[in-house]
């Protein structure tokens, strides 16, 4: 407030400032025009009011603000319950994994889901350097491995940018999870084929989110279509210092994380 | 859900050291994808060691070259069932061929499979026996009659201008099929050193690597099976030949070790990200089937026996001796690089964090007991090979009548 005059304003400008007529007036042009806004920023995401889905239209991809993760697993509990994966540990679309760096330099790292009702081991606080979380999940590459080494094109990736496989084609070689640089596919015991995120494809072309970004608590997680420019996403990615896993593979992942650390793999 | 996978992946949890991926505690590639390359492997050997008569006139090799081609034609007709038997979903299989997916280094198989087998061995071995068919076919009773007139597409002509020709196609299709059977193991090799998201199989020398214990394998198999099979039809093994191709064996060993080694010291110089997991890997994981196994026992000590019996003078009998334990220590080392590959690729996390452990099964679909069947099958399809078309020659040039 330096250099700012502390007496009373002048008559007219108080006038100015403390029209409450004006400015209900205007709280109501701006609140029903915000709400217009909103519409249209809603319209922007797929939708199937629009008519029919056009995926040309679309580029799905994620962001992860890890400084947001509270490492809670509502993601995995959700993504199991939306995509039937088996509730066991060893079957996963989506994980948290846990980094633990200490003084000493050494990491810890756990999935917090295989970490479910084992006796909690943690270093005393001191000898904490940092601690985070990261949520893993397909990376749904541009250039993704899996699909290029599937033997009879049961993977494949869509027009608007997603990673699916077709269990109806898939004859269970594995090569696809031998391929995958990130762990991110396993054999689904049930139907004996290779399964992944999809980014919950059946919920975001109508519409939705997927389910784990559905129910994250602290919005860790950001879904969105690169091609809008209005959506959530790219907004993320224009305000975040941004890094992808294994970047060096040239995979060219569209889950993008802000704030990784470089520990994690 | 199957109680028993969650029990396995249960037990093998409780193995895992460090930090794996959640997915990564099941092993996806078990022994019989093992079992594929060995067996693909010695193919390759077989035909290559073969083809030395044919193309380089290696005369003193002559008394092998049929049972080469068997030996070859047996093992390939195995080869795919380990696939077969590993696949999820086998009754999809025959996808591959009609949709593959031209990009996948594995939808190739199967046109590298029937190339090598239609245009190259089935085509060799019918040039090579059409004579020896239509003469068998004449002097035996029928069915077995039939069976030669079928086998030789009822071919007739034995004037010397046909056989002329016959000659000289099966040297056109050796050497076609060199080439080929480089490609078919080559490209075995080629699956898992084009695979960048593991950097113990993403290796340009790989496949390379694969060829070479290929051509090792397939020469000590066919060593193997000349020194068992010789004594049994009560003749004399030829010392010359048996001399020649251990010769053959021990530089193909040679080259194989130098490979091998120069992969190694290159990863070991380069010392890249994944360092200190596959030092891990091969210390903690590996000792005993990689360094004990594969190096020393299948590597180092053959090598010292064949220096030694090229060295000094044993006789006949203690040399014999002495390469049948070459071959076999060889077969066991080559079957440990396959296992080291195959299995080693995946007992680390792409982490790079942790180490997980394989535990075979026995009486499974993927088990230990499905594996030796497969590893034994081929010599049963080689017996009735050898039954039908007698692989030995007598010195007068007459082929051996068949049963």
């Amino acid at each position: 407030m330096l250099g700012v005059p502390l007496s009373a304003p002048a008559r007219e400008d108080v006038t100015e400032i403390m029209d409450r007529r004006n400015f209900l007036k205007n709280a109501v042009v701006f609140i029903s025009a915000a709400g217009l806004f909103r519409r249209f920023l809603g319209n922007a995401e797929a939708s199937p009011t629009n008519g029919p889905y056009n995926p040309a239209k679309h580029l799905y991809g994620m962001g992860i603000d890890i400084d947001k993760c509270i490492g809670c697993g509502l993601c995995v509990e959700a993504c199991k319950t939306e995509n039937n994966v088996p509730k066991e540990p060893f079957f996963c679309r989506t994980w948290v994994e846990r980094y633990v760096i200490k003084k000493d330099g050494t990491v810890a790292v756990e999935s917090i889901e295989a970490q479910k009702g084992k006796p909690k081991s943690r270093p005393e606080d001191g000898d904490i350097v940092r601690s985070f979380f990261v949520p893993k999940l397909c990376n749904q590459c541009e250039n993704p491995p899996c699909v290029q080494v599937c033997p009879v094109g049961a993977t494949f990736r869509t027009e608007d940018g997603v990673v699916l496989v077709d269990s109806k084609r898939c004859i269970g070689c594995r090569y696809c999870i031998q391929a995958c640089p990130y762990g991110a596919r396993y054999l689904h015991p049930e139907t004996r084929t290779a399964d992944k995120c999809t980014f919950c494809y059946h919920r975001v072309v109508k519409g939705l989110l997927p389910a784990c970004v559905e129910v994250c608590p602290t919005q860790a997680r950001i879904f969105g279509d690169l091609k809008s420019m209005a959506s959530r996403l790219v907004r993320f990615t224009r305000i975040n210092k941004l890094h992808v896993l294994k970047p060096h593979l040239n995979t060219e992942p569209k889950v993008y994380y802000a704030d990784l650390d470089g520990e994690v793999r | 859900m199957n109680p028993e996978l969650v029990q396995r992946l249960s037990e093998l949890l409780r193995e895992v050291t460090g930090y794996i991926y959640p997915n990564e505690v099941e092993i996806h590639w078990s022994i019989l994808i093992v079992v594929y390359p060995y067996l693909t492997g010695l193919v390759a050997g077989a035909f290559i060691l073969a083809s030395l008569v044919q193309v380089f006139n290696v005369e003193e090799v002559q008394p092998t070259y049929r049972l080469a081609l068997l030996t070859a034609l047996a093992f390939l007709l195995i080869a795919p069932l380990p696939l077969q038997f590993h696949l999820a979903h086998p009754e999809r299989s025959y996808e591959i061929f009609l949709t593959p997916q031209l990009g996948s280094a594995m939808a190739m198989f199967g046109f590298v499979y029937l190339w090598y087998l239609m245009a190259v061995l089935l085509l060799e071995m019918w040039f090579e026996y059409r004579r020896d068919l239509i003469v068998w076919s004449q002097a035996a009773n029928s069915p077995i009659k039939w069976l030669y007139k079928a086998l030789s597409l009822f071919s007739s002509d034995v004037s010397e201008r046909a056989l002329a020709f016959d000659r000289k196609a099966i040297k056109v299709i050796t050497v076609i099929g060199i080439p080929s059977a480089f490609i078919l193991h080559g490209y075995v090799g080629f699956i898992f050193g084009s695979v960048k998201a593991n950097p113990w199989w993403s290796s340009v020398l790989i496949p390379i690597v694969f060829l070479m214990s290929a051509i090792v394998s397939g020469i000590a198999l066919v060593i193997f099976l000349y020194m068992v099979i010789t004594p049994l039809k009560g003749k004399i093994m030829d010392m010359k030949c048996l001399d020649k191709i251990t010769s053959y064996l021990f530089y193909a060993v040679i080259v194989d070790f130098t490979l091998e080694a120069l992969d190694f010291i290159h990863r070991l110089y380069e010392s890249e990200e994944s360092i200190k997991i596959l030092s891990r890997l091969v210390t903690d994981k590996l000792f005993i089937s990689l360094l004990v196994m594969q190096v020393l026992l299948g590597m180092v000590v053959p090598l010292a026996i064949m220096v030694a019996v090229k060295s000094l003078k044993f006789d006949a009998e203690l040399r014999k001796l002495l390469y049948f334990t070459s071959v076999i220590l060889i077969q066991l080392g080559i079957f440990a690089t396959r296992w080291n590959v195959v299995i080693g690729g995946q007992l680390f996390s792409k982490s790079f964090r942790g180490l997980t452990t394989y535990k075979m099964e026995v009486a499974g679909l993927e088990g230990l007991v499905t594996a030796v069947i497969f590893l034994i099958l081929p010599f049963l399809v080689l017996a009735i090979l050898l039954k039908l078309l007698p692989a030995w020659e007598t010195a007068g040039g007459e082929q051996d009548t068949p049963a």
